[in-house]
């Protein structure tokens, strides 16, 4: 349904997408994650028909996004991870207006907008002004209007930032009734782990890079064992005689020292005989997505 | 798809707003009104430098609400309008559409003194000036469209107002006219746009004081010309593809 291949955007003399290549199919929730900056955005910019890249091509619903883009932009429905609402405009306008764009109108742009204001609890705010909203509802009514025209194609880049936990709750229970009922396909972006787990496969951007792709059960189970995540006066030390004293690759990270380690326990054991009273606290868990992204990424996910 | 669907919209959505902040209104016709209230009781003819003032007035008016387009960019609606299947020519065309009515309105808010300047104009003259202001609204609209959409700032657009905008209108014959001016500002004056729109309205209002600008069909073509050229030339320039971010 999505295939982006080798593409390379550069701003200047910065490059923001160094040849990622990866494809979505019908009906699919596909997260793409990944640190600020690593250029997620950019490639939302690409795949809305807002910028072509500098190199490369992305192909939605067998359309050409350069060659087909007027085409594209009917089957494709967006919400942008900055605004894009008329905050002069009441919710109810601000919808009536995209209707008109996406060429609705009439009783079937009435009853769609019943629909989906419904869906996203804002019909009781619909003759406010944007600007009186809070961010939430603000961020609601940008969902709401992505979804309007009931596109094929759901391009959200980040679009639960400033939910609140039931609205961010609500917001993915549709996302998936959307893809089982209706076989729309999603691309989203999201710094929220959680989010990410309930995707059905996941992207790590990186740096312009896609570091790792898989669904999240596979990118879990790409670190084998057990992750122990140690605190030390002196991180950085410690590390440097782990690294030399069992040949593990620990990795120090926010004010902790990181290592993937099949049999975790044993390791604990031989850590507190080898280096004693250097070690403040452990601790030892099964790998999370958390751990994949730090390891690839060597940044604490927000 | 229909193709007018969104340019009412959108057109529609410029006159909703207007009317939020009305004291755009204000602003717009206060300073012509200011400025032709006293260079009119100055040189003791009130009626010389009104079509002028109302040029200004529209010109200030169709400029200003141009320029939203950069706020359109800025505060992301131009986001939603650039990802909608809707024709990027029907988009430019409910913005000129509608900075045009806005105009034509203030426009007509200025007119309404014509009784104070002596205008003597008959109920025909009225009607003709009433089109004729929206000719030139829209002409001028479309100026600023193009020149507002390369733009990210309002700075740089008061710079061009300043630097092109007022200096065009100054050598309309709004102040002095074309008869009068030496050869060079002569030929100045006939590549102006302004020019024609002043010719224009002085032929409704004011045909007495009319001698030696453009006749009134010369007028009226080279208008009509050069607001399908600037709409035109501002269809295409919004319908370039490129690999720099449209909003
Ligand atoms: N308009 C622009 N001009 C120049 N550089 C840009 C522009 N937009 C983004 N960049 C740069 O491109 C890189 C990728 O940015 P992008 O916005 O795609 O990241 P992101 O993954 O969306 O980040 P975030 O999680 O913060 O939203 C960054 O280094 C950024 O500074
Ligand atoms: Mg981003």
């Amino acid at each position: 349904m999505i295939s982006v291949q080798n593409v390379t955007h550069r701003y200047g003399s910065r490059t923001a997408l160094a040849g990622v290549t990866f494809r979505v199919s019908k009906g699919e929730i596909f997260g793409l994650l990944g640190p600020n900056g690593g250029g997620k955005s950019t490639l939302f910019r690409i795949l809305s028909t807002m910028m072509l890249p500098s190199e490369g091509r992305t192909v939605i619903d067998g359309l050409d996004v350069d060659r087909d883009a007027a085409e594209v932009r009917r089957r494709i429905g967006v919400v942008f991870q900055s605004q894009s609402l008329d905050k002069q405009l009441t919710v109810a306008e601000n919808l009536r207006s995209q209707g008109s764009l996406h060429g609705m109108s009439g009783s079937r742009l009435a009853a769609r907008m019943e629909q989906v204001m419904e869906r996203l609890r804002i019909a009781d705010r619909r003759n406010d002004l944007v600007d009186s909203l809070s961010g939430g509802l603000r961020r609601r009514t940008e969902i709401a209007k992505g979804l309007l025209h009931s596109p094929r194609v759901l391009l959200m880049d980040e679009a639960s930032t400033g939910l609140d936990p039931r609205a961010r709750h609500e917001l993915w229970t549709f996302v998936e009734e959307l893809r089982t009922r209706e076989g729309v396909t999603i691309l989203l972006t999201t710094h929220l782990l959680d989010e990410a787990g309930r995707c059905d496969r996941l992207a790590l951007l990186h740096e312009g890079h896609i570091v790792t792709e898989g669904s999240p059960a596979e990118m879990r189970a790409r670190i084998g064992g057990d992750v122990v995540v140690l605190e030390s006066a002196d991180t950085a030390t410690l590390g440097g005689n782990i690294e030399a004293r069992f040949g593990v690759r620990p990795k120090v990270v926010d004010g902790t020292v990181r290592v993937e380690i099949p049999n975790g326990h044993r390791f604990i054991a031989d850590l507190f005989e080898a280096f004693p009273g250097t070690i403040d606290s452990v601790s030892l868990h099964k790998p999370t997505l958390e751990d994949l992204f730090i390891r690839e990424t060597g940044a604490v996910c927000t | 798809m229909s193709f007018w669907l969104p340019v009412i919209a959108l057109w529609k959505r410029e006159l909703v707003r207007f009317w939020r902040q009305k004291s755009r209104i204000l602003g717009v016709v206060a300073s012509p009104l200011v400025f032709w209230l006293l260079i009119g009781s100055g040189f003791g003819d009130m009626g010389l430098f009104f079509p002028g003032s109302l040029v200004l007035t529209v010109m200030f008016s169709a400029i200003f609400s141009t320029i939203t387009i950069i706020e359109d960019r800025r505060e992301g609606f131009l986001l939603s309008m650039l990802v909608s299947p809707a024709s990027r020519t029907s988009l430019v065309l409910g913005k000129v559409f509608g900075s045009a009515t806005l105009a034509w309105i203030q426009g007509m808010i200025f007119l309404a003194f014509a009784p104070l300047a002596g205008v003597k104009a008959g109920a025909a003259g009225l009607l003709g000036a009433a089109a004729s202001i929206f000719l030139i609204a829209f002409t001028l609209a479309g100026l600023g469209f193009l020149i507002a959409w390369k733009m990210n700032s309002t700075q740089g657009f008061h710079a061009v107002m300043n630097l092109a905008l007022l200096p065009m209108w100054m050598v309309s014959g709004a102040i002095f006219p074309v008869a009068k001016a030496q050869v060079w500002v002569k030929w100045v004056m006939l590549a102006n746009p302004l020019t024609y729109s002043l010719a224009l309205l002085r032929g409704q209002l004011t045909p007495e004081a009319a001698a030696g600008s453009p006749p009134t069909q010369v007028s009226i073509g080279l208008t009509v010309l050069f607001g399908v050229v600037l709409l035109v030339a501002s269809a295409k320039l919004a319908n370039r593809k490129s690999t720099a971010s449209a909003a």
